[in-house]
């Protein structure tokens, strides 16, 4: 049964990879799979919020630490998920729930993380005290203090200067991405070949 | 057709090398984060403390399923490592199908090393389906879960830093790399020994995943030089007014 899965996971990938080199031969049938594929991570979600509600519930059944947060996040998602069967999520009750509750947990989230980056920052000369770090640093500060808006209008010369340090920055981001575009291909080569099988053969 | 060349020559080269590492292993440079990594694993299977595993939000339908695939070819290998552990590792995800993978990929590791019967499916638990709402998720797990150890590994963002920040406050251990240059900028700035860029496809060969990852390393570094060789040359046929 594994070997079948595997040999059907494979046939998948190899089938839309090709695809993208023969359209007018797979095209076709690249589409169909990764409409089933759309549809199965569909159904994912599901799967997986009924991972999170089985998960909860059993740190409510052992009590364990938190598991008061556990019970409200249950019983809001299934007053949210039962109204959102019955009004719809364009239901202006729907709406409300989004924007009432959601974003604003969300703003305060990226409040929290706005600080909690600047503490990092500055903790990062106490962690680490290398060239690497010190040009880290001196350079995020730099483009804060050339992009920030100030009443006295903009720093003289800032376009001029992020333009030259724009191309440090974007080289590295460059070299970066290409590195990490490498990996991704042989990684996807690795699961092609059956080497690597997160669908759950050995 | 490039494309398909560079991509079965990328296939060619992963199959050769990988014959040739079974039988003469490779030497990879010292990673500190890839050390202390091996070594929290020990401490945690010793200690009967848990390794928190966060896979990050790589939905595997687009490109940034990659690291996420990296990601679980590490976790393969860390499930059977701790398979003897009283406490299983914990996974968190913040895409469904990657978290369910997480659970598949789990309890192949734990059937590989024989101990099938200690598989929990609640180990492998989807936090958030937002990048916030997946960080709230994942930062009481790393308070309340008696982990010693967090490896961050995947599609992040900027909100990563919530979780490096909470495992700061554990003074737990803490591997962070991901794809993301934001979710980067943030682990050079907060963690101990940051990962910084193709580093994170570098995790399995590290963990001791099979000759196939160190194999997947040597074919990165040819494919890498081949690239700074193109760049070059057309750097120079550029300046001798060359027309490309």
């Amino acid at each position: 049964m594994r070997m079948l899965t595997a040999a059907l996971a494979i046939a998948s990938g190899l089938i839309v990879l090709l695809g993208y080199f023969y359209p007018d031969q797979l095209e076709s049938v690249r589409l169909v799979l990764v409409d089933w594929a759309i549809i199965i991570a569909g159904v994912a979600v599901l799967v997986g919020i009924f991972n999170l509600v089985a998960v909860q519930m059993e740190r409510i059944r052992t009590r364990q630490k938190g598991s008061s947060y556990g019970a409200l996040l249950v019983l809001s998602l299934i007053v949210t998920f039962g109204f959102g069967l019955i009004l719809g999520p364009d239901h202006s009750y729907m709406r409300l729930a989004v924007n009432a509750i959601v974003v604003p947990v969300e703003a305060s989230l990226m409040a929290i993380l706005a600080v909690t980056l600047l503490y990092a920052s500055i903790r990062l000369l106490r962690r680490r005290v290398d060239a690497t770090s010190i040009v880290f640093l001196a350079v995020a500060i730099l483009f804060l203090v050339l992009i920030m808006p100030t009443p006295f209008g903009p720093v003289p010369g800032d376009r001029a200067l992020i333009d030259f340090l724009g191309i440090f920055s974007r080289g590295g981001a460059r070299g970066l991405l290409i590195g990490i575009a490498l990996g991704t291909l042989l990684t996807g080569i690795r699961v092609l070949m059956g080497v690597d099988r997160p669908y759950g053969g050995n | 057709m490039f494309a398909l060349g560079i991509l079965l020559l990328a296939a060619i080269l992963f199959a050769a090398l990988t014959l040739w590492r079974r039988r003469s292993p490779a030497a990879f440079r010292v990673i500190d984060a890839y050390e202390r990594l091996n070594r929290s694993v020990g401490l945690a299977v010793e200690n009967g403390t848990r390794l928190h595993v966060s896979l990050g939000r790589g939905a595997l339908l687009t490109a940034r399923g990659g690291s996420a695939l990296a990601a679980l070819a590490m976790l393969r290998r860390l499930a059977e490592r701790t398979s003897v552990s009283d406490r299983p590792p914990v996974v968190t995800a913040g895409d469904a199908s990657l978290a369910i993978l997480s659970q598949d990929t789990l309890q192949s590791g734990y059937r590989a090393a024989g101990a099938e019967d200690q598989y929990r499916f609640s180990t492998g638990r989807l936090t958030g389906l937002t990048p916030f709402s997946y960080a709230a998720g994942a930062v009481p797990m790393i308070h309340d879960e008696n982990v010693t150890a967090n490896i961050i590994i995947g599609d992040l963002g900027a909100e990563s830093a919530l979780l490096v920040e909470a495992a700061d406050r554990q003074n737990t251990s803490l591997i962070a790399a991901s794809d993301n240059l934001a979710a980067q900028s943030v682990f050079y700035a907060a963690a101990q020994d940051p990962l910084v860029g193709e580093e994170l496809f570098a995790a399995g060969a590290y963990v001791g995943a099979g000759a196939s990852h160190g194999a997947s390393l040597n074919v990165q570094d040819i494919l890498r030089w081949l690239i700074i060789l193109a760049i070059l040359i057309g750097a120079g046929l550029k300046i001798l007014g060359a027309p490309i």
